[in-house]
């Protein structure tokens, strides 16, 4: 296996956190001096710069949020003149204003190196043709991959998102051997294939990076399963940089993180206090070498824990979890957290149907109401009205018991349930609040 | 003895039968026999036609979820007691009929029956001289 940046990915800890205070310390100066939100969010907090000696004084530090990016629009919180600034990218901005991060020409050059290490990560290298369908533009997605599969010195096919006939032609046409794309546009890319009516031996696909989006393990195995290829996790978001924040590598036990650019904390998103090592909780990140947009404390509302041990490749980087699901996601029905993840689990433990839902949220006398529509697997179906009531009434005991929540299952028709070709949409809430 | 029939899983919402009887029509394929079996949730399409591996091919590309299962048939005179003295042969031997549908032929009917066991239930039928049909014969239908 090999490693793109073997000193730094494999360093020392007591080392690498010598690197960290040291790059800590610049970066408070940085936004102190730089930005005037966050001079002001220090003073107004009673700290300042020179009270940040090592990384160990961060906790001092206050939070920065998706909102104080949005009250700031479009540059407040750059910390360099326009002038510097060699690319602007933002967030898709479903709710109000989209974030916006500007970026040096460092910062680019930091970006590529750590999608190096991700790609790497991965098993990529100079042989690979890397087949981006991550959509370009405004979105990191596109961009971050093309950079760090240029810098390996692959073959990089910036075909971008969408025309799923074109994708599977281009994947067999010019051999690609590794996708990159959101998790369910890999099991609609899947689905693709199958129907292209090419056999899977005409294609060189062996691996596949795939993010943007939270996914469970079970998903994984699908995704595996159907394309025959290794499926490794990438994490980013592009207020901290975009995707090359951490990156699975080929063991598939959490996601090295680059801490040498990236700091992560977890916190607990209620009382905010920093939690012991190994608990579940909100990911933070500081940024240590960002110019553009450096962060201090940014809350990510992602939700996974960190795994210090050594990894058995050979990376001393951080692990975390794959994450379980953003608190913004969390639906609060009847009083109860529920993620969506936790009904994909329940889904791909059972056979008869396909890992393919849609939960649809309502409210009704007051009382919120769950309807869960699956999608019957043609494998499985025979021609027995009672083998599918059957198959209904035992998902619908599974949910209740895992997730101590009453679901009505409907069980529908193939292909009808959005595979759409970029975030899905597996939840429709009709309440209103 | 053992007949192909398709299997068609439908979503319980208007419109969906025609649609796949619509799809079957532009190809020209013939339907022999019908049923349907539903709940409140959702409902089952059975049909038997001359070419089961070609509509089930082209129900496929339409993106419906389907099937091939096997049925048994047989030929009785169109009276209570004939379709009556066939359910009792396969009770007495404990093969139970999982659902049957019929339609009518001349002064005839023909009776489809799925069965716990089908090729039991074609012995125990054969032995007690009831004419089953093959295949082929509904081709002829
Ligand atoms: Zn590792």
């Amino acid at each position: 296996m090999d490693i793109w940046n073997r000193h730094i990915e494999c360093m020392d800890r007591d080392e690498l956190k010598r690197i960290q205070s040291e790059r800590i310390v610049e970066t408070v100066e940085r936004v102190y001096f730089n930005v005037p939100y966050y001079r002001h969010k220090m003073q107004e907090a009673g700290i300042g710069p020179e009270k940040v000696k090592s990384i160990d004084d961060l906790w001092k530090l206050p939070f920065t949020t998706k909102q104080d990016l949005r009250d700031n629009y479009p540059f407040g919180l750059f910390a360099v003149p326009m002038t510097e600034i060699v690319r602007i990218h933002g967030s898709s901005g479903t709710t109000g204003k989209p974030t916006v991060v500007g970026y040096t020409r460092d910062d680019i050059a930091i970006w590529s190196e750590v999608m190096a290490r991700t790609l790497t990560c991965a098993g990529a290298n100079r042989n690979d043709f890397i087949q981006i369908a991550y959509g370009y533009g405004l979105f990191t997605g596109g961009l971050g991959l093309h950079y760090g599969g240029e810098k390996i010195g692959a073959s990089v096919i910036p075909i971008s998102g969408g025309n799923t006939r074109r994708q599977i032609q281009i994947m067999h046409d010019f051999g690609s051997t590794v996708i990159a794309c959101t998790p369910s546009y890999a099991l609609y890319l899947a689905e693709a294939m199958i129907e292209s009516g090419i056999s899977r031996d005409e294609f060189k696909l062996k691996a596949g990076v795939f993010g943007a989006e939270p996914w469970t393990e079970n998903m994984r195995r699908e995704i595996e399963d159907k394309l025959k290829i290794k499926a490794i996790d990438i994490y980013g978001l592009s207020e901290v940089m975009g995707p090359g924040v951490a990156s699975e590598c080929l063991v598939q036990e959490g996601l090295h993180i680059s801490e040498d650019h990236f700091y992560p904390e977890i916190i607990d998103p209620e009382t905010l206090e920093v939690l012991p090592e190994g608990s579940m909780g909100e990911l933070v990140f500081t940024t240590l070498t960002k110019e553009g947009l450096p962060l201090i404390r940014y809350r990510t509302r992602d939700l996974t824990r960190l795994n210090y041990g050594r990894c058995k490749c050979g990376r001393s980087m951080v692990r975390m979890d794959k994450c379980i699901g953003r608190s913004d996601d969390m639906l609060i029905i009847r009083g109860v957290n529920l993620f969506p993840s936790q009904i994909e689990s329940v889904l791909l433990e059972m056979s008869g149907i396909k890992p393919h839902y849609q939960l649809i949220v309502d409210r009704v006398n007051n009382l919120d109401t769950l309807e869960l529509k699956v999608e019957v697997d043609e494998d499985f179906f025979l021609d027995k009205i009672s083998q599918l009531e059957t198959l209904r009434m035992k998902l619908q005991d599974n949910l209740q018991s895992s997730l101590g929540l009453g679901i009505k299952v409907t069980l529908v028709e193939p292909k009808i349930l959005g595979r759409s070709e970029g975030k899905s949409n597996r939840v429709i809430d009709k309440r209103k609040f | 003895m053992i007949i192909p029939q398709l299997s068609i899983f439908l979503e319980n919402k208007s419109g969906r039968l025609t649609e796949v009887l619509e799809a079957l029509g532009k190809e020209n394929i013939r339907i022999i026999a019908l049923s349907v079996a539903d709940t409140s949730e959702f409902g089952i399409l059975r049909l038997i036609v001359p070419d089961p591996d070609r509509a089930r091919a082209l129900l496929k590309e339409q993106h419906f979820t389907v099937n091939i299962s096997e049925v048994i048939s047989v030929r009785t005179p169109n009276e209570a007691q004939h379709y009556a003295r066939l359910l009792r042969i396969l009770s007495d031997l404990d093969i139970s009929v999982e659902y049957t549908y019929g339609f009518p032929h001349g002064k005839e009917a023909v009776i489809v029956l799925r069965c716990s066991n089908n090729e039991e239930a074609v012995k125990a039928l054969e032995n007690k001289n009831i004419e089953l049909l093959s295949a082929k014969d509904f081709k002829d239908f």
